[in-house]
């Protein structure tokens, strides 16, 4: 009798209808009555709507075309020529086409600068840091405006569409940040005065609306200023959303410095630490860590808010997208939903971007202590 | 106290000197000079309005306000192409003119009393004579206006059009109902989806806004034009002779369209005997100099932008998209209401 040794049989396999596909979808669409009933509305619903997207944006749709007769078909869907042929005025507005090469190269080093600083894991990150806020944005005001190294002279109201909106976006967002930092410090701070600055140019600039600082930046000022000292509208804007968003970023950032316990101040105080250097070895670094959800809120805010600019007659992608509906050559009923949509998809794609960049550093930054298990 | 009394006391002279420097400089009026040391005009147009300021697909602006602003570049510097375009929006239009950022608007303003006589501007001359009208359906059947007895309006929010039509339909005697939407495009899409009888707004509008309808030529213009809305450049206050050099320039292109002279046919109308033609191109008398320009200031016009006809029919006429007739803007010899007084 040779020995036996015991093996268990091998597992039968689960029940057809609890595994794969169909299992799951048992469990978490059709669970009960309930269930059922609600995952066939909002299938129902969504074939519906793709349905309408679908054939509006692709089978009515008029692909080709020179003028506002390709879109004039009895059932007609979107008018997608229409962007082709203003694509140019759309990305770069007025900017002389014989030197959009320039914007090109903005965008372009700009770009290249931006992925690796935004990648952890790739080094040089001082490098990086002096190359994109010391050499860059001078790159970008030379290439952009002109007017130095054989360059022909640009005037900033030639400037439209996408170059306006990332022009103003950019300088908001990287201005508003540090400003915005130093503002939230300040009105924490024990000095009397500068808390009482910080906090009067807080509340004004939170007390206003956006619209209202971009006017009187631009209506107000030049009856105040002497005969043709006119300073440039873009400048005056970007003064003025940079001020103003600054103003959103201080209180974030505070929310940020009150959530640090006060052991975090002692524990550097112990240490010898003094205030700049326990501001910006231990409070800041947690600080800002907790608040990366509010920051990039206001960012997206602030990218959305550029389209205020028109007001004072500076055309953004939207404004400019809105001035090309007025062509008489490309008007017809779907001009408009046309143009719309296209503005609407690059603004949520940037939009888009910035909140998956926003979760990804979370996580990246976040230690055990903050995780919930 | 004390401290914080002068910081405001100095601010305040600050701003006083600032003011006074700057109503000086404008009170001097020498535009002309200006714009010539500069080598450029500046001019205000809209932020788009079919037919009168709006970007071709490469970004020129296209219209007949534009080509008001080329031509007052061709007189002065005999190049069309010294025009650098402003967009201004409804609000800061007259700021603009009075700070001094534009020499000229050409943004389709209506000149009313009220403007000409408390924003510190000047208008000179009229290049468009618009006023409210109706658009209904073809297949209504009527005619006129006065047919619109217990029609709905469709109509913008807060603007006089509102009530204009209120105005015509009781001088009337006729019902009407008004539906009114805060933007033009939301007027138009229920006008197009046959919330309302008939769609009012001024008359240039009405054919830029026909165009966006589904089926275009299913909806027809009503001749009645039941408000004034004469459309013109404006001027800062106070400098004549640039103000002159703006009604002459019109008036120059009226003149020119009078005499049958066209961009085309320059050289032969350079050799012709009339006194009046003469007096056009600069051959006899010494009006481009009076203006401060040169003899050829009116050829220099019309070669580079044609007569107002040529303008109209370029940018508004019933070969474009628009589609627009001459009527009240056809001369005053085919009876229009375009009158320049003579050159002589």
């Amino acid at each position: 009798m040779s020995a036996q040794t015991w093996s268990p049989k091998p597992a039968r396999p689960a029940p057809a209808n609890t595994v794969g596909f169909v299992g799951w979808a048992r469990e978490n669409l059709f669970a009960t009555k309930l269930d059922t009933a609600l995952t066939l509305l909002c299938v129902t619903l969504i074939v519906y709507t793709l349905e309408v997207v679908f054939g509006w944006a692709i089978i009515d749709a008029s692909f080709s075309g020179e003028d506002r007769k390709a879109c004039l078909k009895q059932v007609q869907g979107a008018c997608w020529p229409f962007i082709d042929a203003k694509l140019g005025q759309f990305i770069y507005g007025r900017y002389p086409e014989m030197e959009r090469w320039r914007v090109d190269w903005v965008f372009a080093i700009g770009a290249l600068g931006l992925v690796p600083l935004l990648m952890p894991k790739v080094g040089w990150k001082r490098a990086n840091v002096i190359f994109m806020l010391g050499f860059y944005p001078l790159f970008c005001f030379f290439m952009l405006t002109g007017g130095v190294f054989g360059l022909t002279p640009v005037d900033t109201t030639d400037w439209g569409g996408l170059l306006v909106t990332l022009v103003v976006a950019i300088t908001g967002i990287v201005g508003s940040l540090p400003l915005g930092i130093l503002l939230a410090l300040g009105r924490r701070s024990e000095l009397p005065i500068v808390r009482a600055l910080c906090v009067a140019f807080i509340e004004i600039f939170r007390g206003v609306p956006l619209i209202t600082v971009l006017f009187m930046a631009s209506v107000m000022l030049p009856l105040f200023l002497p005969d043709g000292v006119n300073f440039d509208k873009l400048v005056r804007c970007l003064i003025g959303v940079a001020l103003f968003s600054s103003a959103y970023m201080a209180e974030v950032v505070r929310g940020g410095l009150q959530a640090i316990p006060k052991g975090q101040y002692e524990a550097a105080a112990a240490l010898g630490l003094g205030y700049w250097k326990t501001t910006r070895l231990i409070i800041l670094p947690q600080a800002l860590k907790l608040v990366i959800p509010g920051i990039v809120n206001t960012f997206i805010g602030l990218f959305k808010d550029t389209t205020l600019v028109l007001i004072v007659g500076l055309f953004d992608l939207l404004g400019i997208v809105q001035l090309h509906f007025t062509d008489s050559s490309w008007a017809t009923p779907e001009t408009h939903i046309t143009g719309y949509a296209f503005a609407a998809f690059v603004f949520w794609v940037f939009c888009f971007a910035m909140s998956r960049y926003s979760i990804f550093m979370e996580n990246h930054l976040s230690t055990d202590r903050d995780k919930e298990s | 106290m004390q401290m914080f009394r002068q910081i405001f006391l100095c601010f305040g002279l600050l701003v006083m000197a600032t003011l006074t420097v700057s109503s000086t400089a404008h009170a001097t009026g020498q535009t002309l000079e200006l714009v010539q040391k500069r080598g450029h005009l500046k001019c205000g147009v809209s932020q788009g309005l079919p037919g009168f300021s709006t970007p071709d697909d490469r970004g020129s602006w296209t219209g007949i306000d534009v080509d008001f602003c080329k031509a007052m570049a061709a007189a002065i510097f005999n190049d069309a192409s010294k025009v650098k375009f402003t967009p201004l929006s409804a609000k800061e239009r007259f700021t603009a003119i009075q700070s001094g950022e534009v020499d000229i608007i050409a943004r389709n303003t209506t000149w009313s009393m009220h403007r000409d006589t408390a924003l510190g501007v000047d208008f000179p001359v009229i290049n468009y004579y618009d006023g409210q009208g109706f658009m209904v359906r073809r297949d209504l059947g009527i005619k006129s206006a006065l047919e619109l007895d217990g029609a709905t309006l469709c109509t913008n929010q807060g603007t006089t059009t509102e009530l204009n039509a209120a105005d015509y339909f009781r001088s009337n005697a006729m019902q009407y109902e008004i539906v009114a939407f805060e933007k033009a495009d939301e007027s138009v899409a229920a006008y197009n989806s046959g919330r309302c009888d008939a769609y009012t707004t001024d008359h240039s509008a009405l054919y830029a806004q026909k165009l966006k309808l589904t089926d275009p030529k299913a909806h027809i213009v009503l001749p009645e034009v039941i408000s004034k809305e004469p459309l013109g450049p404006l001027v800062r206050q106070g400098d004549s002779a640039w103000n002159d050099l703006v009604r002459w320039t019109h008036y120059a292109s009226l003149t020119a369209e009078e005499l049958g002279v066209t961009s085309k046919n320059l050289k032969k109308m350079s050799r012709s005997s009339n006194p009046a033609i003469r007096r056009l191109f600069g051959l006899d008398g010494s009006f481009g100099a009076n203006l401060g320009l040169s003899k050829q200031w009116a050829v220099q016009i019309i070669g580079s932008v044609g007569n107002y006809g040529e303008i109209f029919e370029r940018n508004l006429g019933v070969k474009t998209p628009l589609g627009i007739k001459r009527g009240a803007n056809a001369l005053w010899t085919q009876g229009g209401l375009q009158y320049a007084p003579p050159i002589r």
